[in-house]
């Protein structure tokens, strides 16, 4: 009986912690939320008066049109552009045992393990080198080096998935090597494109470090432009600002809301398991 | 290379088209990757003319004030991965078998992870700032005084990291532990083992590649620290991060040469901390993971 308790006790603590860090973080996204509707608030629980001109506010002195459009393109363009090039790779990766496959893949897990400030900061240099700094295209080439491998590491066990049969069976019933990723592979694994699609999106609009190191003043992303607006705090109000992070979550988190359908949770970060 | 032998090392696999599938991400990352690297590494080495080729290192590592952004970073670094990652096996562990509401606490822990720093920075200074809940609940129970200082400073950067680590550390090590197969434990029940028994001795051995991991991934996105390290600390000050001289260097200054010997030193750092990571992992625990993956 005295194992029962000390494990009843210790999930009890458990718990406690658990229970905590949701709170704080409730609080934290909570207090973000409340304050963007205030129309003042200090030291006091809530707000005496709410309004949502801070939303309209923020519309017009953020250029908020311009940031969305940009943000979309980014996102749109490391998707494509992403999934593109990975998932050829990755069906290799899944398929093909070859020499020095262990060192390649030890080429592309570094743009994930290294931080991003290290090599961004040569990236960067060199875009301004060749003019391209600054460009939307510049944010969506240096979002595509982690993205790329991040691709490969999702789709590799879709592919591992697929009896290798159905392509011996359609090798043999004549198909062409095209064709046979085309009619057969690609719709099996259109779970997978669609898993790495959204997980490549949410990375892509949360994703900081890199795009803020290549990116002009016409290039600012929703998460650049959220930095600027907390780091020259005292510029807007406050409430201002939090309406600019509302927004930012609710894109966020309904993109989360979608992938949580597919995906368990654990899977969405870095999978320790997989080598 | 003779075709026996080109056989033998299991070459003929990587046929053309094979080759052809893996060139566009192999190119990309030499292009956009490897070649960065090389070019900021040769830039760091090119200094003014007359100076010797390590100068702009010398420089970096001769100016105190520079200099001690390696020591404040270090000091962020090591105390908050530790704490992550201590907090995180125990949590792992205890949800290895699964748990009640297990679905709705890994959503929530995601949500920091997916948000990023930066919406973290600013709910953590509304929440925990001079006049946010957090103090008025602690004054209200008469626990403190006057409101704490929990931002712009050293803590608030520990806080902020936590916030965003823990979660994904966690995560991590969840997916590690739940993929260890379950008869191993099992037997050893069945043998007598209790329960402490069968974390120190059996679960905690297997666990340690995958905890190896994490820490050294923590620890890299602790080393690397910038928005919240700005946003939520003392940017010119205790909190100056060796991530900040660098970025200063770069685009405040326009300095590439020195900036990129910064990154260099940066990452030279990083890997020191990584190497003595896993040469501590050696020493503590020498012993073989093979065969405990289900299936």
């Amino acid at each position: 009986m005295k194992v029962a308790t000390g494990r009843n006790l210790w999930l009890l603590a458990f718990y406690m912690f658990v229970f905590g860090f949701v709170i704080i973080l409730l609080g934290i996204i909570s207090h973000v939320v409340v304050s963007s509707f205030a129309k003042s608030w200090f030291a006091t629980p809530l707000p005496h008066k709410f309004t949502t001109s801070w939303y309209i506010y923020s519309y017009k002195t953020f250029q908020l049109p311009h940031i969305m459009y940009v943000t979309l393109i980014v996102a749109a363009g490391v998707v494509f552009f992403g999934l593109l090039i990975s998932l050829p790779a990755a069906y290799v990766f899944a398929r093909k045992d070859f020499p020095g496959k262990n060192y390649l893949m030890i080429l592309y897990l570094l743009p994930i393990l290294v931080p991003q400030m290290t090599y961004g900061i040569p990236l960067a240099t060199t875009f301004f080198k060749y003019k391209i700094g600054g460009s939307i295209l510049s944010i969506i080439l240096a979002n595509l080096v982690p993205m790329i491998p991040f691709g490969i590491f999702i789709l590799t066990p879709f592919f591992e998935q697929i009896d290798r049969s159905m392509e011996s069976s359609a090798r043999m019933l004549g198909a062409s090597r095209l064709r046979i990723f085309q009619k057969i592979l690609l719709p099996l694994c259109i779970p997978g494109i669609l898993v790495a699609g959204l997980l490549i999106l949410v990375e892509t609009i949360a994703n900081f470090e890199l795009s803020f190191l290549v990116c002009g003043a016409e290039s600012q992303t929703l998460v650049i432009n959220l930095y600027y607006a907390i780091f020259a705090a005292g510029m807007r109000p406050v409430y201002a600002v939090d309406a600019m992070a509302v927004i930012y979550m609710v894109l966020v988190m309904s993109l989360l809301l979608i992938i949580l359908r597919f995906v368990p949770a654990t899977q969405m970060v870095f999978r320790l398991d997989k080598r | 290379m003779s075709r026996s032998l080109y056989f033998r090392l299991g070459f003929h696999n990587l046929d053309r088209a094979a080759l052809f599938f893996l060139l566009p991400s192999l190119l990309y990352l030499v292009l956009f990757f490897l070649y960065p690297f090389f070019y900021g590494l040769v830039l760091s080495l090119t200094p003014e003319s007359g100076k010797p080729i390590y100068h702009n290192f010398y420089l970096f590592l001769a100016d105190d004030w520079q200099r001690s952004t390696i020591w404040k970073t270090i000091r962020l670094a090591i105390p908050i991965t530790l704490l992550v990652v201590f907090i995180s096996v125990p949590l792992a562990y205890t949800m290895r078998r699964g748990i009640k509401f297990e679905r709705l606490i890994t959503t929530f822990l995601i949500l920091p992870v997916s948000l990023g720093t930066v919406l973290i920075a600013e709910g953590v200074l509304g929440f925990l700032g001079g006049n946010g809940w957090f103090n008025q609940f602690l004054i209200k129970i008469g626990l403190i005084k006057e409101s704490f200082r929990f931002t712009y400073n050293y803590t608030g950067v520990v806080i902020g990291l936590f916030l965003k680590n823990f979660p994904y550390c966690f995560l991590m090590l969840l997916g590690y532990v739940s993929g260890i197969n379950p008869e191993i434990e099992k037997s050893a029940r069945i043998l007598g083992a209790r329960p402490m028994q069968i974390f120190w001795r059996i679960m905690l051995p297997l666990m340690a590649p995958g905890i190896t991991i994490a820490f050294c991934l923590v620890f890299v996105m602790d080393f690397a620290v910038f928005p919240t390290a700005i946003l939520l600390g003392q940017p010119a000050g205790e909190t100056r991060t060796i991530a900040i001289a660098a970025y200063q260097m770069a685009f405040e200054h326009y300095d590439m040469p020195k900036a990129s010997s910064i990154a260099m030193i940066m990452a030279m750092t990083q890997m020191i901390g990584l190497v003595t990571i896993l040469a501590l992992r050696r020493r503590l625990y020498r012993g073989t993971s093979l065969g405990i993956t289900k299936g």
